[in-house]
């Protein structure tokens, strides 16, 4: 065990043996530190003022900066980290970084609050990406809610600072020293840092990982805490043992298994999106509709599964591929299929010690043709009032040879539309026959109404789904897209 | 380059002169996280946090208030309510002695004030005030506008009657006559900067509060009301806002004598941030209305007589739904004349957060209620709802008179649309959409032209005053100080840019500083879009009196007439003598002239009765005009933004960059307001959308994918306002409308443009998706 924890704050190595673990990085710099330019909009990762730059190894080894909401993140998950804030942008002399020139020479600042999130967003795209294309930049920005510019002038900075800047000379651009120090850093130790009798825990192992929870069931596990996070900083809970899965290299892999993908747990969206989008591109475009930038960089797919959401968006587009997850409890281990994991609202087939370990992708099977559907009141960082999913294959006769429909929003859980699989399987693929099927959605779900929806509006967007999947692979000439790459429709 | 489109018109060689497109004077410390908002000021020694308790209950008698829990829990200093408050309690401007700033006896809404707690640390305080153990009795709750214009009809306030002609015989006599209702929904501010006050106890009865407001003054009268001592003893400080848009006119008023109250009490400062979803359930937000209309046209389109009720969710208090409800009313003609009219408001009590001022100040309601009423006609005609907005339009020489008996006498809307009508190719894509939509099943396109005019000066004439100070300093550094606030909107930097000018020194020599009751008293809220008009006007009168008595000293020490010594830029000319502004500022230093001044402006021409509903409330109209064109996804309701023209009128811009900056954003907030924002109470009057995880406003990529904003070139302001510039801070929200109209136009399609839409706001998905079957089921006899 190790007793302390140790990050850089810029090329500052700090290291500290007492902190909360539930203490997060926002609350550490303005309260504890009190470098105050990085801000708090909402406490719930959802507008991103609190932007901050985290510098990490990957599973590679390679450094790799990301935008992340410092608002929910817990100080102890840098551990092994890099933190950048919007207080080491500035050059030796004092010059403004590009990303920060730009948004004074295109006017994107008015009130500035929301101005230094901006930056560090506009900053790790600046990091990442060489002169990324509208659509791209719209998604790096899309965390970032300001209420005075509108936007644009903001959108005209992220291509202006390519101009002021030459990325290659960037102070940031040799990642080698700092992936040396990082990797300095880094050691099998289980991580143990608490204060006042509470605990957080980050295992280096997976075996750690097990044999610890199998000792603490009682502990909550903490991946990108996106969700965890406001229970702290919304709901006041105090946790009594945090158990950390990202020091965890094994839970942090996607493994290519032949005719699987075998996702770890505790792999990001970010890392997950290019290998499932690649067998499957509309789930790709699913993904970059949850949470944004700064939440899919943290954020995981086993942790969208294991706290059990109903509107998670995961669950119904794995749910409709026939997904399976791995369970493990200390070295016991069982594998069973996703849906079957979401027993009732609130609950799942998850027994005292035992965590989601991994999700079992299958491989697109020769004419599959998937589809998937969020529909919100924003296409961006929004959670679904209605998440649709459909694994669909005809035979040579274009009849329905079988269909697996999944949603999300409609039920307490995830979960299956039998009864209008049921309806459709066997027979031809044709409107008439959609719009049967239709009426038969209707029975497999009773939605409720809430503020993101009411259940009449789910209901009928359900159905609806169901005709926009018929139209997508009947009709290559209709445009079903507002956004994204349209032609996933008809992929 | 950034601004190479704007135009950029040089008068003089300093930097930073008026109509430049300067950057905002906090630009470099917005970017590197150095500009200082009050959470970010060192704190004093032994500062308490504060938290605040809150009413669970819509409606309800409080009979026992058990807060032994609270007191005792851990870092608690003390705890204060009703009992605790030395003078009146009551936070409403007004002093109507309807805003407790602590409820007692009898709470009005989730989310009103009980108690506050003060601790050590901010997470003590919030752990305390949870605490609390409160016993209501239920009382029966009206939470909506139905339910309050069903029931008793309680008035937050007295309701106000706008007649022009005999509405009544208008519209008995009309060829055509359509009557229908229109909601509109409420908006929540959502500042990034949530509310926050810093209060530090000072000598005897002295405070001095740092507070995240639009108007100081206000706070420091409700901060000496609530502790019982003179307005003197109390200072109220401001140096920027993290964004207002109305929602920090009153509303900082609780937090700052929260604050105050607690400092006085305990000798320390005291903060006071709510919670991100304790601040959308404690303040107010733009006022959803249900507004009943009638109108009377002619065969061709002309309206003859109107009659519109524009019913208002006012929440529990007064607070601004008096002006709010009263600027509906002012702007339900839009750009439009109305030969017969009669338009009422009805400010209606609910149990429900009390609703106060939002960019637009229910102005932007008023103006819904107007397109809605064009386009039933248009609906009703067959005719596109452009040539009847057009045909409406007010008159230039003739067909000018008001509702409210002001002539409109800066009339350019019919040649401003015009030209953006023609900018923007709107009947060559108005045949194409209608082509696309033939062809495209499942997405439908919509376009729509609409027009905005917007009245400039406060409605509370008094209101339409502003003092300055300004300060030259022997080296010629100038500092200058003004009753108006930054809250993103660039006026600093244009008071700075006006001082500049008038002093000829580059804007890097004139420094804006904080907004602070000590400097300038009496001030008026900065709102009504009149920062600049007001302030800027009260710091050049100041900049003009020492440059006169620069001028007079410059001309009796060389021997020149007065009117001969030359500000030019950089240099200053007298007679034969040429000197740098800080060598006269030396030289007349030296000879003991005062080189400080205060400044001070009224607005002329404006009069108001409003008893009557008679007389010249504005000094002068802004105008602008926007085309949206939309696509509606029919199986969703889902829907994009293609791309938006948009030309509107700034007079002759002080800083177009700031300007486009100000058009840009209040066309997105407005259209956010219009479309996806949407504020869900429960049946139990609890706000279910209260933080940005349920309450969306627009995200980067809602923006317009096409956005071109232009401002309206050659176009000085008629009257003298400062330069000749324009107010530009309200009128383009409601350029928003256009998204509105296009989401109609796209969504009437799937009846062949039979029937009007009526499509209410906020659009969102659900809304639209729920129009388009209505009207399907129409189309198909249902």
């Amino acid at each position: 065990m190790r007793e302390s924890l140790r990050f850089y704050l810029g090329d500052e190595l700090r290291e500290i043996r007492d902190v909360d673990p539930t203490l997060t990085v926002l609350d550490w710099l303005r309260l504890d530190q009190r470098r105050t330019g990085t801000k708090e909009g909402c406490a719930e990762g959802d507008c991103g003022a609190c932007t901050v730059v985290v510098g990490r190894l990957d599973s590679d080894g390679a450094l790799r900066y990301e935008a992340v909401n410092a608002c929910i993140r817990f100080l102890a998950t840098l551990d092994g980290c890099q933190l950048l804030t919007v207080e080491h942008l500035r050059g030796p002399d004092g010059a403004l970084h590009p990303a920060q020139q730009a948004m004074v020479d295109c006017h994107g600042s008015q009130c500035g609050f929301c101005t230094p999130g901006f930056v560090l967003s506009l900053f790790a795209l600046y990091l990442n990406e060489d002169r990324p294309g509208s659509e791209r930049i719209n998604d790096a920005l899309a965390g970032n809610l300001c209420r005075c510019t509108g936007y644009e002038p903001i959108v005209q900075a992220a291509r202006r600072m390519y101009e002021l800047g030459d990325r290659a000379a960037d102070r940031f651009a040799d990642r080698a020293a700092t992936a040396a120090r990082l990797a300095a850093l880094a050691d099998a130790d289980c991580l143990s840092v608490g204060a006042a009798g509470r605990r957080f825990l980050a295992p280096a192992t997976a075996d750690q990982f097990a044999d610890l929870y199998a000792a603490n069931p009682d502990a909550t596990i903490v991946a990108g805490a996106t969700d965890v996070g406001l229970w702290v900083t919304k709901f006041q809970r105090v946790l009594a043992t945090v158990l950390y899965t990202g020091r965890v290299q094994e839970l942090r892999r996607v493994v290519d298994r032949g005719d699987a993908l075998e996702i770890g747990a505790g792999v990001t969206y970010r890392d997950a999106a290019a290998p499932i989008a690649a067998l499957y591109p509309d789930f790709g475009e699913l993904i970059r509709r949850i949470g944004a930038e700064q939440v899919r960089n943290v954020g995981t797919i086993g942790g969208n599964i294991a706290n059990g959401s109903p509107i998670g968006d995961s669950p119904p587009a794995l749910i409709a591929l026939g997904a399976s997850i791995r369970l493990r409890r200390g070295s016991e281990r069982r594998v069973l299929p996703l849906e079957d994991f979401f027993l009732a609202y609130g609950q799942q087939d998850r027994r005292p010690g035992e965590f989601v370990e991994a999700i079992l992708l299958p491989k697109p099977q020769p004419g599959e043709r998937f589809r998937a559907y969020k529909i919100a009141k924003r296409f961006d960082q929004d959670i679904s009032a209605v998440c649709g999913a459909f694994r669909l294959r005809l035979d040579a006769d274009g009849r329905v040879a079988d269909l697996r429909a999944a949603f999300g929003g409609m039920a307490g859980t995830p979960k299956r539309a039998s009864g209008t699989e049921a309806a459709l399987i066997g027979l031809p693929w044709t409107e008439a026959n959609v719009r049967a099927a239709m009426t038969a959605l209707r029975g497999d779900f009773t939605p409720l109404s809430d503020w993101r929806a009411s259940a009449a509006y789910r209901s009928e967007v359900a159905a609806n789904l169901l005709l926009k999947l018929y139209v997508e692979t009947t009709d290559p000439d209709a445009d079903t897209r507002l956004v994204g790459d349209r032609r996933l429709a008809h992929a | 380059m950034p601004d190479a489109a704007l135009p950029v018109p040089t008068i003089s060689a300093i930097d930073g002169a008026v109509h430049s497109p300067r950057p905002h004077e906090s630009a470099h410390k917005h970017v590197s996280g150095e500009a200082v908002y009050i959470d970010d000021i060192a704190e004093p020694a032994g500062l308490l946090h504060v938290a605040l308790g809150l009413s669970a209950k819509a409606h309800a008698r409080v009979t026992a208030l058990d807060l032994s829990r609270v007191r005792a829990a851990p870092g608690v200093a003390v705890v204060v309510t009703a009992a605790d408050v030395p003078g009146v309690n009551d936070i409403g401007y007004m002093g109507k002695g309807d805003e407790p700033l602590f409820a007692s006896d009898l709470v009005q809404h989730v989310g009103q004030p009980l108690f506050a707690v003060a601790a050590h640390t901010r997470d003590q305080a919030r752990r305390a005030a949870a605490l609390a153990d409160v016993t209501y009795e239920d009382l029966p709750a009206i939470l909506t506008i139905a339910a309050a214009r069903d029931g008793e009809r309680t008035l937050v306030t007295a309701p106000m009657t706008l007649t022009v002609g005999d509405s009544a015989a208008a519209l008995a006599e009309a060829p055509r006559r359509l009557d229908g209702r229109l909601a509109v929904g409420g908006q929540e501010h959502f500042y990034l900067e949530s509310q926050i006050a810093l209060a530090i106890p000072g000598e005897d009865e002295e405070v001095l509060v740092h507070v995240s407001t639009q108007h100081p003054t206000e706070v420091q009268h409700i901060v000496a009301h609530i502790l019982h001592v003179p307005n003197g003893a109390v200072t109220v400080e401001v140096r920027r806002m993290g964004g207002g848009f109305g929602g920090k006119e009153t509303q900082a008023n609780l937090f700052a004598a929260c604050a105050a109250l607690i400092a006085k009490k305990t000798g320390r400062a005291a903060k006071l941030r709510p919670d991100r979803d304790d601040d959308f359930q404690i303040t107010g937000k733009r006022h959803d209305f249900e507004i009943d209309y009638a109108v009377g046209f002619t065969d061709e389109g002309l309206v003859t007589g109107v009659e519109m009720l524009f019913a208002a969710r006012a929440g529990y208090a007064a607070d601004l739904s008096g002006p709010v409800t009263d600027r509906a009313l002012f702007h339900a003609d839009n750009c439009y004349h109305y030969p017969a009219a009669r338009l009422e408001s009805l400010p209606l009590k609910t149990n429900t957060v009390s609703n106060t001022a939002f960019r637009g100040f229910g102005g932007p309601q008023g103006m819904v209620a107007a397109e809605r009423v064009i386009d039933e006609i248009a609906f009703a005609l067959g005719a596109d709802p452009l040539t009847i907005r057009k045909r409406n339009f007010y008159g230039v020489e003739d067909r000018n008179l008001t509702p409210y008996h002001q002539i409109v006498a800066d009339n350019i809307i019919p040649e401003l649309v015009a030209e953006l009508e023609a900018d923007c190719g709107y009947w060559e894509r108005r045949a194409a959409i209608r082509a696309h939509n033939a062809r495209s099943r499942i997405l439908k396109k919509g376009l729509a032209l609409t027009p905005v005019k917007f009245g400039i000066s406060f409605t509370a004439t008094h209101y339409n005053q502003a003092g300055a100070l300004v300060h030259v300093y022997t080296d010629g550094s100038v500092q200058v100080n003004h009753g108006g606030t930054e809250m993103g909107q660039g006026l600093h930097t244009k008071v700075a840019q006006i001082v500049a000018e008038e002093f000829q020194i580059d804007i890097a020599q004139v420094r804006p500083t904080a907004t602070t009751t000590g400097k300038v008293p009496n001030t008026s809220a900065t709102a009504a879009s009149s920062g600049t008009d007001l302030n800027g006007k009260a710091a050049q009168n100041a900049a003009r009196a020492i440059k006169e008595r620069l001028a007079a000293f410059a001309a009796e020490r060389w021997g020149v007439a007065a009117d001969a010594v030359v500000f030019a830029p950089g240099r200053i000319q007298a007679g034969d003598q040429s000197m740098s502004f800080p060598e006269l500022v030396r030289a007349a230093y030296m000879a003991r002239v005062q080189l400080s001044a205060t400044g001070f402006y009224k607005t002329p021409k404006i009069h108001w009765d409003r008893a009557a509903g008679r007389g010249t409330p504005f000094f002068y109209y802004a105008y602008g005009a926007a085309c949206s064109e939309v696509t509606v996804d029919t199986l969703t309701g889902e829907y994009v933004v293609d791309r938006v023209d948009i030309l509107h009128d700034c007079g002759r811009s002080l800083n177009p960059a700031i300007d486009k900056g100000q058009i840009e954003g209040g066309f997105v907030q407005g259209m956010g307001w219009l479309t996806m924002e949407e504020l869900w109470w429960d049946g139990q009057g609890r706000l279910r959308t209260h933080a940005p995880s349920t309450y969306k406003i627009p995200a980067c990529g809602d923006r317009p994918r096409v956005f071109n904003v232009r401002l309206l070139d050659n176009a000085p302001n008629r009257e003298d306002s400062v330069f000749r510039s324009k107010a530009v801070g309200e009128p383009p929200f409601m350029l928003g409308m256009s998204v509105l109209h296009a989401l109609s136009d796209a969504v009437a399609s799937v009846a062949d443009h039979r029937f009007c839409p009526q499509l209410d706001a906020p659009a969102t998905p659900e809304r639209v998706l729920a129009t388009i079957g209505r009207l399907r089921a129409r189309a198909a006899g249902v």
